[in-house]
């Protein structure tokens, strides 16, 4: 495997991560929301 | 201080073939696995009679989903030695060398920690409690402990699986009453005959391996002679919602019925020779093979039953509209 191929593997690894990361606070924020409505 | 640029170029020195890809993430989480546990979770969240927010009902459910993906991402990193050496396993990401063994830790660490704050805090602290202890029993009791030093393994070990009905009730409900014991205790009696019916024809593997399963140390006759005994004991336990009130007319056909064809299965795979080492009678070669169709066969017919006792009972409760 070449350096770019590597980088490129690596990116995609990143970007998938930073996708995860904005889905775990939309989520904590939905929840947060749900939450005060049932209270 | 070191170069950040330096940092940024990849080293040749410790890199492996291909960089880990996130399919490889994906498969440390144990998919299949993951799937059954969904699925006895959510009969459990959807038997539970309290009403909740079908938004907090999918928080639950993926909370499980994660936990149980992070107690597989756990098991192998501590296990990559032992999944290198057997057929079955040594494709795994952490075994074949795709992702590094810290790699994997930290990432069922992280996981684990995210999935049981979520559950505490979205649903309540006795379901975060539950899936908590469920990843650390699976993690460390039985992978470390367990799996290595005794033939009951399975036996011990399968409380973890049979946990998630449990937590999705006490997320739902706030407690765990009987009935939802009563859901752990069918996969609990299941689990043995399930994975020692898989065992009777890896038993190679295993051994190779250096990992105590029953037909490695006790021999197959003790092996067939044991699942008939759980066979036996599990058929009338499913059948007993059906006497609780948990269970309605189709899990009572599925329950009596299914149970019935487990114990008659059981029952073919004692008389067999299966997980008998080939040449042991002068027909060896079809011996093996016709003791081998027994042990999946039972095998086989092991997920059918269980999947349709959940199904049955998810069917009459999801009908009812638990879930609001």
């Amino acid at each position: 495997m070449t350096d770019d191929e590597f980088k490129a593997a690596r990116k995609r690894r990143n970007v998938a991560l930073a996708l995860a990361l904005t889905a775990f606070v939309v989520l904590v924020f939905v929840i947060t929301i749900v939450k005060l409505g049932a209270a | 201080m070191p170069n950040p640029a330096a940092l940024d170029e990849p080293t040749t020195a410790a890199r492996p073939a291909r960089p880990a890809l996130w399919s490889d993430y994906v498969q440390l989480l144990k998919p299949r696995v993951m799937s059954l546990v969904v699925f006895t979770a959510l009969t459990g969240l959807v038997c539970a009679p309290q009403d909740i927010h079908p938004f907090l009902a999918a928080v639950a459910v993926l909370c499980i989903a994660v936990g149980a993906g992070a107690a597989g991402a756990l098991n192998m990193a501590v296990e990559g030695d032992t999944d290198a050496l057997m057929k079955r396993t040594r494709g795994r990401p952490v075994a074949a060398g795709r992702v590094a063994r810290g790699d994997a830790l930290a990432y069922g660490v992280l996981l684990s920690l995210l999935a049981v704050m979520l559950m505490g805090l979205a649903l309540n602290w006795l379901a975060a409690g539950l899936l908590a202890f469920t990843i650390v029993f699976y993690a460390w009791f039985y992978t470390v402990i367990l799996k290595r030093s005794t033939p009951q393994n399975i036996v011990i070990g399968g409380a973890a699986g049979a946990l998630p009905p449990v937590i999705g009730w006490a997320a739902a409900s706030g407690s765990a009453p009987l009935d939802a014991w009563l859901l752990f205790l069918i996969i609990f009696l299941w689990t043995p005959p399930h994975f020692w019916a898989l065992s009777l024809y890896t038993t190679d593997d295993y051994a190779k391996a250096g990992i105590p399963m029953m037909p490695v140390v006790r021999g197959a006759a003790s092996t067939r002679k044991q699942i008939l005994a759980y066979s036996l004991v599990l058929a009338p336990v499913a059948a007993a919602p059906l006497f609780t009130g948990l269970g309605g007319a189709a899990y009572g056909a599925v329950s009596i019925v299914g149970g019935l064809a487990f114990v008659g299965l059981a029952w073919r795979l004692y008389r067999s020779r299966a997980g008998e080492a080939p040449g042991e009678r002068e027909e060896g070669l079809y011996d093996v093979k016709a003791g081998a169709k027994a042990a999946r066969n039972l095998f086989a017919f092991s997920i059918l039953y269980l999947f349709a006792l959940f199904a049955a009972l998810l069917a009459e409760h999801g009908l009812k509209g638990s879930i609001v």
